[in-house]
């Protein structure tokens, strides 16, 4: 492997009462690298996202960002070094404008952005995701695929080291999708390291470098997007054994 | 400072100047009902310094403001009335930061439920302590501080909180109780330490609703636990900081003047109806105007701007 290891997950576990979601994870993404984390509905992926974000706290195993451990540590502390992420299901701040559910991923984040420095550096980000001029919108009067350009932006200001994007894809329509595959590729342009979890095979195979598939809560296969999606596992984990 | 909040500084200076003048009227009858205003618009307006921005809704005034007038009740013999107004702002601020710490984690409901309940256990354990010191039921608070000196108190301590309220608004933290009330989810991975920015915050109304009573005890001359640790206060200001608009800190003061002005004729004339009246507002409140005058006034300022 060339690149720096931005992101390495050691043999991580988390059970809910006797429900093992997430079993002995093992894997690793470098600095620029993007990553899809994928399988079927129930695999552990959002799971696995959430134990990196720091909103669920892992049973055992380790977690290290550039090198520093982060297992076990808060959200809100993970957040500071450098990891930001987008929901599964779009989460708005509904009482507040475009621009200040923008300001809200920057000021305590890993960069604590104020006054003038906050407000251009969140104009640049709604610019680049396609909502120049919308700042004075409020939440409330902007379509889906907006509400989720702006939790993309919120996400991006902080200028995050890792970015986890939870089927930020999902409930797109075709076109709405081009546009977000294409979104997500300049991101990638930019060099950012960037965790997917999603089921659109179009994106995943346009957009990752690398995949890592999960089926209950365990890796069962990991490489290029051609190569596990050819595996004969993962085509057994998804459309059951006599596809294989 | 922008052009408007040049103005609003204005405005409110001529308001407090126009509302210290109250006791040169020497009308007995103002005086009380400024009292009674000022204590109001001091305790609304800290409690929604809290409360407005996260929605966790404390019914725990009554608790810190019961210890500041038994701080002052069993010091005044003792030590100097200044003193004892710090002691129990470190009381207040001591207590609110132990019951931020053990509550705050707890979201909605049961929030609620803790901190009407403190009220009541502070109100058991000062009873308690007093019957196991075989001393009355109450304590005599004599003093030379005259209503007016009381009234001027309040009118400062008020200002105290609206400056703070101001420079908390325009900071990291407001911004911060701000996202933690729209989504606390947002809030946590967004990097912010939402157990500190609420705790600190409630520490600040804690304290100021504990030297609010403080400043109140002289007034009493006699007071009991059932008068200092009553439940109806820690209502009276939770209605009137809705009457007036939690989310705004101008809110709650254009909730307590015309809630006490007609709260005062309430208790004058149905004095044994007082809880159902009470009632009867909380459900026409939350009902009518769920964002409070405020909330009114914004929308009607929003609808004129619209028409031109």
């Amino acid at each position: 492997m060339a690149g720096r290891s931005a992101l390495l997950v050691e043999n991580v576990s988390k059970n809910f009462g006797g429900l093992i979601a997430v079993d002995a994870m093992t894997f690793e993404i470098e600095e620029h690298e993007v990553l899809g984390l994928i399988g079927p509905n129930g695999s552990g992926k959002t799971t696995m996202m959430n134990l990196v974000s720091g909103a669920l706290k892992l049973n055992s195993g380790r977690i290290r960002l550039f090198g520093g451990d982060i297992s076990g540590l808060a959200a809100n502390r993970i957040a500071r070094h450098g990891v930001a992420r987008t929901f599964q299901l779009v989460r708005m701040l509904p009482s507040m404008t475009a621009r200040e559910n923008v300001f809200a991923g920057g000021v305590f984040g890993h960069r604590r952005l104020w006054g003038r420095d906050l407000e251009e550096n969140a104009e640049a980000m709604l610019e680049k995701v396609g909502l120049g001029g919308a700042g004075s919108t409020p939440v409330s009067a902007m379509t889906y695929i907006d509400q989720k350009r702006l939790e993309l932006a919120r996400a991006l200001v902080s200028d995050p080291k890792l970015l986890l994007l939870d089927e930020w894809l999902a409930g797109l329509n075709p076109s709405e999708l081009r546009i977000g595959i294409d979104l997500i590729n300049s991101l990638r342009g930019e060099g950012r390291t960037i965790i997917v979890v999603e089921h659109v095979m179009d994106a995943i195979r346009s957009l990752c470098d690398r995949c890592v598939v999960m089926n209950s809560g365990a890796k069962i296969a990991e490489g290029t997007p051609q190569e596990v999606l050819a595996d004969e596992e993962v085509i057994r984990a998804y459309l059951g054994d006599h596809h294989a | 400072m922008t052009g408007a909040e040049v103005r609003n500084f204005a405005v409110a200076i001529v308001l407090f100047a126009l509302a210290a003048l109250i006791p040169l009227t020497g009308s007995g009858y103002w005086l009380s009902i400024g009292v009674s205003i000022a204590t109001y618009m001091v305790l609304s307006t800290s409690w929604a310094l809290f409360s407005g921005p996260t929605h966790y809704i404390s019914l725990a005034t009554g608790a810190f403001y019961g210890i500041g007038m038994y701080v002052v009740g069993l010091g005044i013999e003792i030590l100097p009335y200044p003193v004892l107004l710090l002691i129990a702002a470190v009381l207040g601020a001591a207590l609110a930061a132990l019951v931020g710490l053990a509550t705050l984690r707890l979201s909605g409901v049961y929030f609620v439920i803790f901190t009407l309940g403190l009220a009541e256990l502070i109100r058991q354990l000062v009873n308690w302590g007093q019957t196991t010191q075989g001393s009355s039921s109450g304590l005599y608070v004599l003093t030379d501080i005259s209503e007016p000196m009381i009234y001027w108190q309040l009118l400062g301590l008020g200002a105290i909180v609206y400056l703070l309220g101001w420079w908390i608004n325009r900071s990291r933290l407001g911004f911060a109780l701000r996202i933690i009330g729209n989504d606390e989810v947002v809030a946590v991975h967004s990097g912010i330490n939402t157990a500190s920015a609420k705790i600190i915050l409630f520490v600040v109304s804690g304290t100021v609703a504990t030297v609010t009573g403080a400043l109140l005890a002289p007034r009493l001359s006699y007071i009991e636990s059932s008068i200092a640790f009553s439940p109806m206060l820690s209502f009276l200001v939770v209605i009137m900081a809705l009457l007036g608009g939690a989310h705004r800190l101008w809110g709650p003061i254009i909730g307590v003047v015309p809630f006490m002005l007609v709260w005062d004729l309430v208790t004058a004339k149905f004095p044994n109806q007082t809880t159902l009246v009470l009632g009867i507002c909380f459900l026409l409140i939350v009902y009518a105007i769920p964002h409070g005058l405020a909330g009114l006034v914004e929308k009607y300022r929003a609808r004129a701007r619209g028409a031109f």
